[in-house]
């Protein structure tokens, strides 16, 4: 390192010194390049072709309720191996690895929060922790909610995104399956709403279980649903797949969820269904969609280098 | 464009001329003041609406129920409630465009709407089928009405389709079935029904959603076991004996609700429920209202009672004794 770099590095001038792929980001749908900036203020949404990206289950849960109404629950409830699992590294060292990056311990955050003028029980998968998948853990902290849920008449709200069973806790992830499921008959005995939301990708067991068990199931456009995975699928008949195949639109028209309803507009459905649901008067929007809109981005002279891929 | 049927030609003449004369007094002064004579052109109009609209034949009452600026449910959910989230398809793989469903809100209480749909220009007709569903409609509805028991929300729903759709596919996935379970399953729903005959009550295709506790009907709609054509063809053996068809098998509100098969008769504007829309929204309304109050002041087993009965005394026969 040449004295310069250190002096760039003491001045903290380094810092500001962002790489293109930082500042710019390339929709792979239309292949558009925009500011990342406004990408991440328009939540994740592509702001030319309205391409939907995933978020994490912070964000999820930021965009979906009142701010600082979020009470997590068992959020120190974390996998055990008990099948000593091994494949190419070990569970448990797999587990280990990922405990220690910025996201939360398990592929799910439960908790009690408040949308609107309601209370509701939300469970929010993390994609980042082992593609959502779900074991023994997530299995048990979407049993609890939904108990919470009886318990408080709270309406249960799902927001899916998972690969499906974990295969690292073998059968027992496949129980997670059976274990929910018969909760969420409990849960419509009691006669309280669940809504079940899809996002992008929801597949294998938890599609197979909770997520279309909904008493009402909504999609975000573009989302990618089904039992088998693509890949699967096609390996399996050894044909190419139709363009749109499982995607949230294909499964309105085949009549598998209520309805597609874009990341911005999701919250005040979820609020409007739950008036309605509860015979409350609906409340009419106080914030006005504008607000929703990504703010103009001031462009900085250094960022306006061409971008490089 | 505006379509325009036999029997309202003669007033579609006269409210040109009235237009006429409303344009030009408001052109020329040195025309004088015709106000009397538009305010006489005016009442001789009312009064022609009237005596067309209270004399037509079963034929002519058929013509205007299919009329196609006639308001289908999308528009009555759009005057009439609020806060209307469409719900989508029977989870059996089915989507079933030919009926809309969904939950709304008319002014407090929450509803469950659902009703055929028949299209308004021609790629939405397509789409629709005509209002013709397909099993997965009725599914679509029957899995939607049970969630409207589970959260004990009252079920209102608009009739508006020629029939069922009769085709290969509907058959292989069991018309039949759908049709005679949503009966079966509308006969002991513990909520709260209130049924719409809103244009075309077409046979079995209608009365999948057509089981309630109170069955209203359109002042110029109609009610049938099979349409005039399909009548005049099978048993006249020429389908263009529609107007005695239509004529012999009684399907106006008037004569159904002298049959005691409906319960209400609801006004439509004069006109027709096809010249305003939103007033013929207004109408039924009222009349929505006034009957979900009505049934809701019952308990939910005295009403599956008298559902039961209003059905099981359906028939006309003797016993010979």
């Amino acid at each position: 390192m040449s004295w310069l770099d250190k002096l760039k590095d003491k001045s903290g001038i380094r810092k500001k010194l962002h790489k293109p792929e930082e500042i710019w980001f390339q929709c792979k749908n239309c292949a558009e390049v925009v500011y990342y900036a406004e990408f991440e203020d328009n939540l994740n949404i592509c702001p030319r072709c309205d391409h939907h990206y995933r978020i994490n289950a912070r964000e999820r849960i930021s965009l979906l309720t009142e701010p600082d109404s979020f009470v997590e629950h068992n959020s120190n409830m974390i996998s055990t191996d008990p099948l000593k699992f091994k494949d190419t590294k070990r569970y448990k060292d797999r587990i280990r690895q990922v405990t220690k990056k910025d996201i939360p311990h398990e592929a799910i955050v439960t908790g009690t929060a408040r949308l609107g003028q309601h209370t509701i029980e939300l469970c929010v998968f993390e994609f980042e922790f082992m593609g959502g998948s779900m074991g023994s853990v997530v299995g048990e902290k979407i049993t609890r909610s939904i108990e919470l849920a009886m318990r408080n008449n709270n309406p249960l709200i799902i927001v899916n995104c998972s690969g499906g069973a974990r295969m690292q806790e073998g059968i027992l992830s496949l129980m997670q399956m059976a274990k929910t499921s018969a909760a969420l008959r409990k849960l419509a005995e009691k006669r309280i709403p669940y809504i079940s939301i899809l996002t992008d990708p929801t597949t294998g067991g938890v599609s197979a279980s909770f997520a279309m068990l909904g008493d009402i199931i909504l999609a975000e456009p573009g989302a990618l649903v089904g039992f088998a995975g693509p890949r699967v699928i096609e390996q399996t008949i050894k044909q190419k797949l139709p363009e749109g195949f499982q995607r949230a639109e294909f499964l309105v028209e085949h009549g598998l969820i209520d309805n597609i309803v874009h990341r911005k507009k999701l919250k005040s459905t979820l609020d409007k269904l739950i008036c309605l649901f509860k015979n409350l008067p609906t409340a009419r929007p106080a914030v006005p969609e504008s607000v929703l809109t990504p703010k103009k981005i001031q462009l900085r002279a250094e960022d306006l280098a061409p971008p490089r891929f | 464009m505006v379509q325009i049927l036999d029997f309202e030609k003669e007033i579609f003449a006269l409210e040109n001329q009235i237009r006429e004369l409303v344009s030009l007094s408001n052109m020329y002064d040195s025309v004088g003041d015709i106000t009397h004579e538009i305010a006489k052109l005016t009442k001789k109009l009312r009064r022609m609406k009237h005596d067309v609209f209270s004399n037509l034949n079963g034929w002519e009452m058929t013509l205007v129920a299919r009329h196609p600026d006639r308001p289908y449910t999308l528009d009555y959910i759009k005057y009439i409630f609020t806060d209307f989230f469409e719900l989508n398809g029977d989870r059996h793989g089915g989507f079933g465009p030919s009926i809309v469903a969904g939950l709304a809100k008319l002014d407090q209480q929450t509803v469950m709407v659902i009703g055929h749909q028949k299209g308004r220009d021609t790629a939405e007709k397509i789409r629709r089928n005509f209002g013709m569903s397909q099993p997965a409609g009725y599914r679509k509805s029957l899995r939607l009405m049970k969630m409207a028991e589970k959260f004990q929300i009252p079920v209102i729903t608009f009739i508006d389709t020629p029939g069922a759709y009769p085709g290969v596919n509907a058959e292989e996935k069991g018309q039949s079935e759908a049709i005679a379970r949503n009966m079966y399953e509308m006969a002991g729903l513990r909520v709260p029904i209130i049924v719409t005959v809103a244009g075309e009550g077409g046979s079995g295709g209608a009365l999948a959603i057509g089981v309630g506790d109170r069955i209203l009907m359109l002042q110029h709609s109609i009610y049938s076991v099979i349409s005039p054509e399909g009548c005049a063809s099978i048993l006249w053996g020429d389908n263009k004996k529609v107007a005695q068809a239509a004529r012999a098998l009684c399907l106006t509100s008037k004569e159904l609700w002298k049959l005691n098969m409906i319960d209400e008769v609801v006004r439509e504007p004069l006109g027709g429920a096809h010249r305003d829309h939103k007033r013929s929204a207004r109408l039924l309304k009222k009349a929505l209202k006034s009957n979900l109050k009505r049934v809701m002041s019952n308990s939910i087993d005295e009403l599956i009672a008298k559902r039961y009965e209003k059905f099981r005394s359906m028939g006309e026969f003797t016993d010979g004794d």
